[in-house]
């Protein structure tokens, strides 16, 4: 293995008395204040993250929206400049590469915002495939990103800004060419949180700056720097996938519920074949209450009585809702709301409930 | 972090108050609360259970992981604390007031560290 890298942040986690932990391939904060702190505050006030390890890449050229459209299982034709579309990039069994996003700055122009453990396996993929008149480059290592999350969010930008002209008002669109305290940015209205926020890209050689800039303001705001642990509690209390756990090589689009990301009708894209050949899968992703006395985390063997149904992807206790909550893949059969399941939490029976999800919705 | 002195520990962070006549409670150091975060869950025995020296008895879960309870003693279980059923949390604000269990007929002891002996080993496992 290579070397774990650090991004510009690096000296400002440790001096804020953060806990760096080895992630995808950086050394990056888990925490600061501690995860329930960090999380409550993202809910009820604002947090920042530095996520400057996320892969982007550009895609561009003449045919780029043909290889958009033809690597990516979501129809990309009638996504407007500078809105933001989900997708999933599938291998042609139908497994999953990675699920990222894509951002159209105009028909011959794309970015394309990655998960960083998948990065390096993403564009070597996608490069197989490209074709016709098209680039693709790499810029993750000078591009720094910070996501600010939470209600207090606009108000923390608008203060910086000195108005809210050059804030992207829809959720999942952007900006270009903002200028952040000289900096140039792109800010689009995106997260991995449940909490309506921002997403700033920049220099990797600005990231500091601006990180710091957001901290400083945010003070008067309720603002704290939250690591990835809140970062996975978030996400799973909104109960949005996580490359690795409810998505995989090994796991489709459909058994992890993504079925809205894949358009089957549009003309052909990897793994379309198989996706469409593949009869109604058995298994679905499913959100679970811990109605007994444990924590269910993942890999715990989920139960039907006494045949085994499916397994955990993600579980912990979520701290806005005060409960333990997990996501499973489990039969289909046995996955209608209500229904009463068991999980087996080192070889403890724990008992379990299917609850619709979002667990978390604001 | 703290290590009081009156206590003696274990190598895997459980705090040990000898009560004396062959019983003992038991706890984990501010140490083992402080790696783990915030503590959301503990699972303990049961009053009456017979524990054995260098068992797990229980776990303690935080929202990052789970982390198992060692007995440092064989014996029985004379009284465990239920208020951290309820509130785990308080493992975290004051460790070495929120006991676990109590056992008594204590026998067959994990070798234990004196408090400096022990913040020696913490400060070792930090780096």
């Amino acid at each position: 293995m290579a070397e774990d890298k650090v991004t510009p942040l690096y000296d400002k986690h440790v001096e804020l008395g953060a806990k760096m932990v080895p992630f995808a391939g950086y050394i990056m904060p888990i925490q600061y204040s501690g995860i329930i702190a960090e999380h409550m505050a993202v809910r009820e006030k604002a947090g920042i993250f530095d996520v400057s390890h996320m892969g982007e890449v550009i895609i561009e050229g003449k045919d780029a929206l043909k290889n958009i459209n033809y690597l990516l299982t979501n129809d990309y034709t009638d996504l407007r400049d500078n809105r933001i579309r989900y997708s999933l990039l599938c291998y042609e069994h139908g497994g999953a590469v990675d699920d990222l996003l894509v951002y159209r700055y105009n028909e011959n122009k794309y970015m394309l915002v990655l998960n960083a453990s998948n990065c390096e396996k993403d564009i070597a993929f996608m490069k197989q495939h490209l074709f016709g008149e098209v680039t693709l480059t790499d810029i993750s290592d000078i591009t720094g990103e910070v996501a600010l999350q939470g209600p207090n969010s606009v108000a923390i930008m608008e203060k910086i800004l000195g108005n809210s002209d050059s804030l992207p008002k829809r959720y999942y669109s952007f900006l270009d060419n903002v200028i952040l305290d000289g900096s140039s940015c792109l800010i689009s209205r995106t997260g991995y949180t449940g909490e309506d926020g921002f997403e700033i890209y920049c220099s990797s050689d600005d990231v500091v700056k601006i990180f710091s800039l957001l901290l400083e303001v945010g003070k008067d705001f309720g603002l704290l720097p939250a690591g990835l642990g809140a970062r996975d509690t978030l996400r799973l209390e909104a109960s949005m996938p996580l490359y690795g756990h409810e998505l995989s090589e090994n796991i489709t689009p459909f058994e992890a519920s993504l079925g809205f990301a894949v358009k089957l009708n549009k003309e052909d894209f990897l793994g379309k074949a198989s996706l469409t050949a593949g009869s109604e899968p058995a298994k679905t992703r499913v959100g679970l209450k811990i109605t007994g006395r444990g924590i269910a985390r993942e890999g715990c063997i989920v139960k039907y009585g006494d045949e085994e149904i499916g397994y955990i992807t993600s579980g912990t206790h979520l701290p806005y809702l005060d409960g333990a909550y997990a996501m499973a893949i489990i039969d289909k059969s046995s996955a209608s709301i209500g229904t009463k399941l068991v999980i087996d939490v080192r070889n403890r029976p724990v008992e379990a409930e299917v609850v619709p999800l979002p667990f978390y919705k604001r | 972090m703290e290590y009081p002195k009156y206590l003696s520990y274990s190598s895997t962070h459980e705090w040990v108050e000898d009560l004396g006549d062959n019983k003992a409670r038991i706890g984990i150091s501010d140490f083992a609360q402080h790696s783990m975060g915030d503590i959301v869950f503990v699972n303990l025995p049961e009053v009456g259970d017979e524990l054995l020296s260098g068992e797990s008895f229980g776990d303690v879960e935080s929202v990052k992981a789970v982390s198992e309870l060692y007995s440092p003693f064989s014996g029985k279980v004379s009284a465990i604390n239920e208020q951290l059923l309820d509130s785990p949390e308080l493992i975290n604000e004051k460790p070495y007031e929120s006991w676990m269990l109590e056992m008594e007929d204590i026998s067959d002891s994990e070798e234990l560290l004196d408090a400096d002996a022990y913040e020696a080993l913490c400060d070792s496992e930090e780096h």
